[in-house]
Protein backbone atom coordinates (compact mmCIF):
# COMPACT_ATOMS: atom_id res chain seq x y z
CA UNK A 1 0.00 0.00 0.00
CA UNK A 2 2.81 2.38 1.01
CA UNK A 3 4.63 1.62 -2.22
CA UNK A 4 1.65 1.64 -4.52
CA UNK A 5 0.53 5.18 -3.61
CA UNK A 6 3.67 6.93 -4.91
CA UNK A 7 3.58 4.67 -7.94
CA UNK A 8 0.00 5.68 -8.67
CA UNK A 9 0.91 9.34 -8.23
CA UNK A 10 3.82 8.93 -10.62
CA UNK A 11 1.55 7.27 -13.16
CA UNK A 12 -0.99 10.09 -12.81
CA UNK A 13 1.75 12.65 -13.38
CA UNK A 14 2.89 10.80 -16.50
CA UNK A 15 -0.62 10.87 -17.90
CA UNK A 16 -1.29 14.45 -16.86
CA UNK A 17 -0.06 16.09 -20.10
CA UNK A 18 -2.81 14.23 -22.00
CA UNK A 19 -5.49 15.83 -19.87
CA UNK A 20 -4.11 19.36 -19.98
CA UNK A 21 -6.18 22.30 -21.16
CA UNK A 22 -6.14 22.92 -24.91
CA UNK A 23 -4.08 25.82 -26.16
CA UNK A 24 -4.24 27.97 -29.27
CA UNK A 25 -2.02 25.60 -31.25
CA UNK A 26 -4.34 22.67 -30.47
CA UNK A 27 -7.31 24.71 -31.60
CA UNK A 28 -5.60 25.82 -34.80
CA UNK A 29 -4.69 22.24 -35.71
CA UNK A 30 -8.21 20.98 -34.96
CA UNK A 31 -9.80 23.86 -36.85
CA UNK A 32 -7.58 23.35 -39.91
CA UNK A 33 -8.51 19.66 -40.03
CA UNK A 34 -12.22 20.51 -39.65
CA UNK A 35 -12.05 23.19 -42.30
CA UNK A 36 -10.37 20.85 -44.78
CA UNK A 37 -13.04 18.16 -44.26
CA UNK A 38 -15.78 20.77 -44.48
CA UNK A 39 -14.41 22.07 -47.79
CA UNK A 40 -14.39 18.54 -49.14
CA UNK A 41 -18.06 18.14 -48.15
CA UNK A 42 -18.94 21.41 -49.88
CA UNK A 43 -17.11 20.20 -52.97
CA UNK A 44 -19.31 17.10 -52.93
CA UNK A 45 -22.40 19.39 -52.70
CA UNK A 46 -23.24 17.72 -49.41
CA UNK A 47 -22.51 20.17 -46.63
CA UNK A 48 -24.47 19.80 -43.39
CA UNK A 49 -25.85 22.78 -41.47
CA UNK A 50 -24.58 21.33 -38.19
CA UNK A 51 -21.00 21.26 -39.51
CA UNK A 52 -21.21 24.95 -40.34
CA UNK A 53 -22.70 25.67 -36.91
CA UNK A 54 -19.93 23.73 -35.13
CA UNK A 55 -17.25 25.60 -37.10
CA UNK A 56 -18.84 28.93 -36.20
CA UNK A 57 -19.04 27.89 -32.53
CA UNK A 58 -15.36 26.92 -32.61
CA UNK A 59 -14.35 30.30 -34.01
CA UNK A 60 -16.48 32.15 -31.51
CA UNK A 61 -15.04 30.24 -28.55
CA UNK A 62 -11.48 30.81 -29.83
CA UNK A 63 -12.14 34.54 -30.22
CA UNK A 64 -13.19 34.55 -26.58
CA UNK A 65 -10.00 32.73 -25.57
CA UNK A 66 -11.78 29.49 -24.59
CA UNK A 67 -9.54 27.05 -26.44
CA UNK A 68 -10.94 24.00 -24.65
CA UNK A 69 -14.38 24.65 -26.01
CA UNK A 70 -13.02 25.85 -29.37
CA UNK A 71 -10.98 22.69 -29.87
CA UNK A 72 -13.89 20.46 -28.88
CA UNK A 73 -16.22 22.26 -31.32
CA UNK A 74 -13.65 22.05 -34.12
CA UNK A 75 -13.24 18.31 -33.52
CA UNK A 76 -17.02 17.92 -33.60
CA UNK A 77 -17.14 19.85 -36.89
CA UNK A 78 -14.50 17.57 -38.36
CA UNK A 79 -16.42 14.44 -37.31
CA UNK A 80 -19.64 15.84 -38.81
CA UNK A 81 -17.92 16.82 -42.04
CA UNK A 82 -16.40 13.36 -42.35
CA UNK A 83 -19.84 11.81 -41.82
CA UNK A 84 -21.28 13.96 -44.60
CA UNK A 85 -18.43 12.92 -46.92
CA UNK A 86 -19.12 9.28 -46.10
CA UNK A 87 -22.81 9.86 -46.81
CA UNK A 88 -22.11 11.51 -50.17
CA UNK A 89 -19.82 8.70 -51.24
CA UNK A 90 -22.08 5.83 -50.17
CA UNK A 91 -25.15 7.49 -51.70
CA UNK A 92 -23.49 7.50 -55.12
CA UNK A 93 -24.81 3.94 -55.43
CA UNK A 94 -27.08 3.49 -52.41
CA UNK A 95 -29.81 5.82 -53.76
CA UNK A 96 -30.80 3.18 -56.27
CA UNK A 97 -32.13 0.95 -53.48
CA UNK A 98 -34.94 3.44 -52.83
CA UNK A 99 -35.95 3.94 -56.45
CA UNK A 100 -39.49 3.05 -57.56
CA UNK A 101 -39.14 0.56 -60.40
CA UNK B 1 -1.25 -28.81 -80.17
CA UNK B 2 -4.58 -29.38 -81.89
CA UNK B 3 -6.23 -30.26 -78.60
CA UNK B 4 -4.86 -27.13 -76.98
CA UNK B 5 -6.11 -24.91 -79.84
CA UNK B 6 -9.57 -26.45 -79.81
CA UNK B 7 -9.72 -26.08 -76.01
CA UNK B 8 -8.74 -22.43 -76.33
CA UNK B 9 -11.28 -21.78 -79.08
CA UNK B 10 -13.94 -23.62 -77.10
CA UNK B 11 -13.37 -21.52 -73.98
CA UNK B 12 -13.32 -18.34 -76.04
CA UNK B 13 -16.63 -19.11 -77.69
CA UNK B 14 -18.15 -20.10 -74.31
CA UNK B 15 -17.00 -16.77 -72.89
CA UNK B 16 -18.48 -14.92 -75.87
CA UNK B 17 -21.80 -16.70 -75.49
CA UNK B 18 -21.85 -15.91 -71.77
CA UNK B 19 -21.07 -12.24 -72.51
CA UNK B 20 -23.73 -12.04 -75.20
CA UNK B 21 -26.30 -13.51 -72.82
CA UNK B 22 -25.55 -11.26 -69.88
CA UNK B 23 -24.71 -7.92 -71.53
CA UNK B 24 -28.22 -6.99 -72.78
CA UNK B 25 -29.47 -7.19 -69.20
CA UNK B 26 -26.72 -4.86 -67.99
CA UNK B 27 -27.46 -2.37 -70.73
CA UNK B 28 -31.21 -2.54 -70.03
CA UNK B 29 -30.69 -1.90 -66.33
CA UNK B 30 -28.54 1.16 -66.99
CA UNK B 31 -30.68 2.59 -69.78
CA UNK B 32 -32.50 5.81 -68.96
CA UNK B 33 -36.17 5.22 -69.71
CA UNK B 34 -38.32 8.18 -68.57
CA UNK B 35 -41.54 6.65 -69.93
CA UNK B 36 -41.08 3.47 -67.90
CA UNK B 37 -39.99 5.48 -64.86
CA UNK B 38 -43.08 7.70 -65.00
CA UNK B 39 -45.36 4.70 -65.40
CA UNK B 40 -43.78 2.91 -62.43
CA UNK B 41 -43.86 6.10 -60.35
CA UNK B 42 -47.55 6.76 -60.98
CA UNK B 43 -48.52 3.11 -60.50
CA UNK B 44 -46.75 3.04 -57.16
CA UNK B 45 -48.97 5.83 -55.83
CA UNK B 46 -52.14 4.62 -57.52
CA UNK B 47 -51.67 1.20 -55.94
CA UNK B 48 -50.61 2.53 -52.56
CA UNK B 49 -53.66 4.80 -52.36
CA UNK B 50 -56.37 3.05 -54.41
CA UNK B 51 -59.13 5.27 -52.97
CA UNK B 52 -57.51 8.53 -54.04
CA UNK B 53 -58.70 9.81 -57.41
CA UNK B 54 -55.73 10.17 -59.72
CA UNK B 55 -56.26 13.88 -60.31
CA UNK B 56 -56.50 14.45 -56.55
CA UNK B 57 -52.82 13.65 -55.89
CA UNK B 58 -51.94 17.20 -56.94
CA UNK B 59 -53.68 18.43 -53.80
CA UNK B 60 -50.88 17.05 -51.65
CA UNK B 61 -51.74 16.35 -48.01
CA UNK B 62 -55.44 17.05 -48.64
CA UNK B 63 -55.63 13.97 -50.83
CA UNK B 64 -54.40 11.91 -47.89
CA UNK B 65 -56.68 13.11 -45.10
CA UNK B 66 -60.43 13.76 -45.27
CA UNK B 67 -60.58 16.19 -42.32
CA UNK B 68 -57.75 18.27 -43.66
CA UNK B 69 -59.39 18.26 -47.08
CA UNK B 70 -62.67 19.65 -45.71
CA UNK B 71 -60.82 22.45 -43.91
CA UNK B 72 -58.92 23.27 -47.09
CA UNK B 73 -62.08 23.31 -49.22
CA UNK B 74 -63.60 25.87 -46.85
CA UNK B 75 -60.41 27.91 -46.94
CA UNK B 76 -60.48 27.90 -50.75
CA UNK B 77 -63.55 30.18 -50.64
CA UNK B 78 -61.17 32.97 -49.59
CA UNK B 79 -57.82 31.49 -50.56
CA UNK B 80 -54.72 32.88 -48.84
CA UNK B 81 -52.87 33.14 -52.18
CA UNK B 82 -55.44 35.55 -53.61
CA UNK B 83 -53.34 38.67 -52.89
CA UNK B 84 -50.35 37.15 -54.65
CA UNK B 85 -52.55 36.17 -57.58
CA UNK B 86 -53.85 39.72 -58.00
CA UNK B 87 -50.35 41.17 -57.62
CA UNK B 88 -49.01 38.68 -60.16
CA UNK B 89 -51.67 39.54 -62.69
CA UNK B 90 -50.89 43.22 -62.40
CA UNK B 91 -47.14 42.67 -62.59
CA UNK B 92 -47.56 40.44 -65.60
CA UNK B 93 -49.37 43.09 -67.59
CA UNK B 94 -47.29 46.08 -66.44
CA UNK B 95 -44.75 46.98 -69.15
CA UNK B 96 -41.01 47.05 -68.44
CA UNK B 97 -39.18 50.37 -68.86
CA UNK B 98 -38.61 49.48 -72.52
CA UNK B 99 -42.35 49.06 -73.10
CA UNK B 100 -42.31 45.29 -73.49
CA UNK B 101 -44.03 42.87 -71.11
CA UNK B 102 -43.60 39.30 -69.90
CA UNK B 103 -46.04 38.24 -72.59
CA UNK B 104 -43.38 39.08 -75.20
CA UNK B 105 -41.01 36.46 -73.75
CA UNK B 106 -43.34 33.45 -73.73
CA UNK B 107 -45.31 31.38 -76.20
CA UNK B 108 -49.01 32.23 -76.26
CA UNK B 109 -48.26 35.45 -74.42
CA UNK B 110 -47.45 33.43 -71.28
CA UNK B 111 -51.09 32.41 -70.77
CA UNK B 112 -51.93 28.75 -70.13
CA UNK B 113 -48.37 27.49 -70.55
CA UNK B 114 -47.34 26.56 -67.00
CA UNK B 115 -47.85 22.84 -67.73
CA UNK B 116 -44.96 22.91 -70.22
CA UNK B 117 -42.37 24.00 -67.63
CA UNK B 118 -39.66 23.05 -67.00
CA UNK B 119 -38.45 22.26 -70.48
CA UNK B 120 -35.09 21.14 -71.82
CA UNK B 121 -33.31 23.86 -73.78
CA UNK B 122 -31.35 22.06 -76.49
CA UNK B 123 -29.31 25.18 -77.26
CA UNK B 124 -28.13 25.57 -73.68
CA UNK B 125 -28.12 21.86 -72.95
CA UNK B 126 -29.89 22.57 -69.66
CA UNK B 127 -33.28 22.53 -68.00
CA UNK B 128 -35.18 25.82 -67.96
CA UNK B 129 -37.76 26.30 -65.24
CA UNK B 130 -40.55 28.86 -65.28
CA UNK B 131 -38.83 30.87 -62.55
CA UNK B 132 -35.60 30.91 -64.53
CA UNK B 133 -37.42 31.88 -67.74
CA UNK B 134 -39.12 34.78 -65.93
CA UNK B 135 -35.83 36.17 -64.64
CA UNK B 136 -34.21 35.69 -68.05
CA UNK B 137 -37.10 37.66 -69.52
CA UNK B 138 -36.54 40.46 -67.01
CA UNK B 139 -32.81 40.59 -67.66
CA UNK B 140 -33.29 40.52 -71.44
CA UNK B 141 -35.48 43.60 -71.02
CA UNK B 142 -33.02 45.48 -68.83
CA UNK B 143 -34.72 44.70 -65.51
CA UNK B 144 -32.97 43.27 -62.41
CA UNK B 145 -33.81 39.64 -61.59
CA UNK B 146 -36.16 38.81 -58.73
CA UNK B 147 -35.38 36.59 -55.76
CA UNK B 148 -36.20 33.03 -56.75
CA UNK B 149 -37.81 32.06 -53.48
CA UNK B 150 -40.78 34.33 -52.74
CA UNK B 151 -42.56 37.67 -53.14
CA UNK B 152 -42.61 38.89 -56.75
CA UNK B 153 -41.47 35.58 -58.24
CA UNK B 154 -44.15 33.72 -56.30
CA UNK B 155 -46.79 36.22 -57.43
CA UNK B 156 -45.83 35.98 -61.10
CA UNK B 157 -45.71 32.19 -61.11
CA UNK B 158 -49.00 32.10 -59.14
CA UNK B 159 -50.71 34.06 -61.89
CA UNK B 160 -49.18 31.95 -64.66
CA UNK B 161 -50.13 28.72 -62.87
CA UNK B 162 -53.67 30.00 -62.41
CA UNK B 163 -54.05 30.49 -66.16
CA UNK B 164 -53.12 26.81 -66.59
CA UNK B 165 -55.34 25.35 -63.89
CA UNK B 166 -56.78 22.01 -64.91
CA UNK B 167 -54.41 21.55 -67.84
CA UNK B 168 -52.46 18.29 -67.65
CA UNK B 169 -48.74 18.53 -66.94
CA UNK B 170 -47.01 18.04 -70.26
CA UNK B 171 -43.25 17.87 -69.90
CA UNK B 172 -41.22 16.75 -72.91
CA UNK B 173 -37.89 14.98 -72.91
CA UNK B 174 -36.30 15.50 -76.32
CA UNK B 175 -34.22 12.82 -77.98
CA UNK B 176 -31.02 14.34 -76.64
CA UNK B 177 -28.60 12.47 -74.35
CA UNK B 178 -28.17 15.66 -72.30
CA UNK B 179 -31.91 15.78 -71.60
CA UNK B 180 -31.88 12.14 -70.51
CA UNK B 181 -28.89 12.89 -68.31
CA UNK B 182 -30.75 15.83 -66.72
CA UNK B 183 -33.73 13.54 -66.04
CA UNK B 184 -31.47 10.88 -64.53
CA UNK B 185 -29.62 13.46 -62.42
CA UNK B 186 -32.95 14.75 -61.15
CA UNK B 187 -34.00 11.23 -60.25
CA UNK B 188 -30.73 10.61 -58.43
CA UNK B 189 -31.12 13.87 -56.49
CA UNK B 190 -34.66 12.90 -55.50
CA UNK B 191 -33.61 9.55 -54.05
CA UNK B 192 -30.26 10.57 -52.53
CA UNK B 193 -30.12 10.84 -48.76
CA UNK B 194 -28.60 14.02 -47.40
CA UNK B 195 -28.25 16.10 -44.27
CA UNK B 196 -27.52 14.96 -40.75
CA UNK B 197 -30.99 13.39 -40.59
CA UNK B 198 -30.05 11.19 -43.56
CA UNK B 199 -33.30 11.87 -45.42
CA UNK B 200 -33.92 11.89 -49.14
CA UNK B 201 -36.91 13.60 -50.76
CA UNK B 202 -38.29 10.08 -51.16
CA UNK B 203 -37.97 9.29 -47.43
CA UNK B 204 -40.90 11.61 -46.78
CA UNK B 205 -42.76 11.82 -50.06
CA UNK B 206 -42.51 8.21 -51.31
CA UNK B 207 -42.11 6.14 -48.17
CA UNK B 208 -44.37 8.13 -45.87
CA UNK B 209 -47.07 10.19 -47.65
CA UNK B 210 -50.15 10.48 -45.48
CA UNK B 211 -48.08 9.93 -42.34
CA UNK B 212 -47.48 12.71 -39.87
CA UNK B 213 -44.12 14.35 -39.36
CA UNK B 214 -44.65 16.35 -36.20
CA UNK B 215 -47.93 18.21 -36.84
CA UNK B 216 -47.82 17.98 -40.63
CA UNK B 217 -49.23 15.39 -42.97
CA UNK B 218 -46.73 14.48 -45.65
CA UNK B 219 -47.71 15.01 -49.28
CA UNK B 220 -47.20 12.33 -51.92
CA UNK B 221 -44.39 13.04 -54.38
CA UNK B 222 -46.75 12.42 -57.28
CA UNK B 223 -48.02 15.78 -58.49
CA UNK B 224 -46.26 17.66 -55.71
CA UNK B 225 -45.09 20.42 -58.08
CA UNK B 226 -48.42 20.78 -59.89
CA UNK B 227 -49.63 23.00 -57.03
CA UNK B 228 -46.65 25.36 -57.05
CA UNK B 229 -46.27 28.10 -56.02
CA UNK B 230 -47.98 27.76 -52.65
CA UNK B 231 -49.14 29.87 -49.79
CA UNK B 232 -47.80 28.09 -46.76
CA UNK B 233 -49.12 28.90 -43.30
CA UNK B 234 -45.78 27.80 -41.86
CA UNK B 235 -44.09 30.52 -43.95
CA UNK B 236 -46.89 33.05 -43.43
CA UNK B 237 -46.57 33.78 -47.10
CA UNK B 238 -46.02 32.53 -50.61
CA UNK B 239 -43.15 30.36 -51.74
CA UNK B 240 -41.89 29.09 -55.06
CA UNK B 241 -40.63 25.66 -56.09
CA UNK B 242 -37.11 26.93 -55.30
CA UNK B 243 -38.22 27.82 -51.79
CA UNK B 244 -39.71 24.36 -51.34
CA UNK B 245 -36.44 22.63 -52.27
CA UNK B 246 -34.37 24.97 -50.10
CA UNK B 247 -36.65 24.43 -47.10
CA UNK B 248 -36.71 20.66 -47.52
CA UNK B 249 -32.93 20.55 -47.59
CA UNK B 250 -32.64 22.72 -44.47
CA UNK B 251 -35.13 20.53 -42.61
CA UNK B 252 -32.87 17.52 -43.10
CA UNK B 253 -29.97 19.66 -41.81
CA UNK B 254 -28.35 19.85 -45.22
CA UNK B 255 -27.02 23.17 -46.45
CA UNK B 256 -29.38 24.07 -49.31
CA UNK B 257 -27.98 24.61 -52.78
CA UNK B 258 -28.37 27.93 -54.52
CA UNK B 259 -31.86 28.38 -56.03
CA UNK B 260 -31.93 27.34 -59.70
CA UNK B 261 -28.73 25.33 -59.33
CA UNK B 262 -28.44 22.52 -61.88
CA UNK B 263 -29.49 19.96 -59.26
CA UNK B 264 -32.70 21.78 -58.35
CA UNK B 265 -33.55 22.36 -62.00
CA UNK B 266 -32.99 18.68 -62.77
CA UNK B 267 -35.07 17.42 -59.85
CA UNK B 268 -37.88 19.77 -60.91
CA UNK B 269 -37.63 18.31 -64.42
CA UNK B 270 -37.81 14.75 -63.06
CA UNK B 271 -40.70 15.38 -60.65
CA UNK B 272 -42.69 17.29 -63.25
CA UNK B 273 -42.18 14.66 -65.94
CA UNK B 274 -43.32 11.79 -63.71
CA UNK B 275 -46.48 13.83 -62.97
CA UNK B 276 -47.34 14.15 -66.67
CA UNK B 277 -51.07 13.89 -67.24
CA UNK B 278 -52.03 15.19 -63.81
CA UNK B 279 -53.67 18.62 -63.73
CA UNK B 280 -52.02 21.88 -62.74
CA UNK B 281 -53.61 23.00 -59.47
CA UNK B 282 -51.41 25.97 -58.58
CA UNK B 283 -51.33 28.29 -56.87
CA UNK B 284 -51.93 26.11 -53.84
CA UNK B 285 -52.35 26.55 -50.12
CA UNK B 286 -50.65 24.30 -47.60
CA UNK B 287 -50.54 24.14 -43.78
Amino acid sequence: MKRSLPLAMLLALCLAPNARAANEADYKAAFAAAEAASKEATGLRNQWTVTVQALTAAKKAADGGDFDRATAAAKEAEALAKASIFQANTEKEAWKAMEIR
Amino acid sequence: MKTRTSLLLGSLSAALVAFALTSPRVVAADKVDPVADAKAFQNFFFQKFPDVKHEDFVNGPYSMNADLKRQWQEKEEFPPYEFALDAGKEMFSTPFKNGKTYADCFPNGGIGIRQNYPYFDEKDGKVVTLELALNRCREANGEPPYSYVKDEMASLTAYMAFTSRGKPMDIKIPDDPRALEAFENGKRYFYTRRGQLNFSCASCHVQSPGERIRAEILAPALGILNAMPIYRSEWSGMGTTSRRFVTCNSQTRAVPLEPQSDEYRDVEYYLSYVANGLPISGPGARP
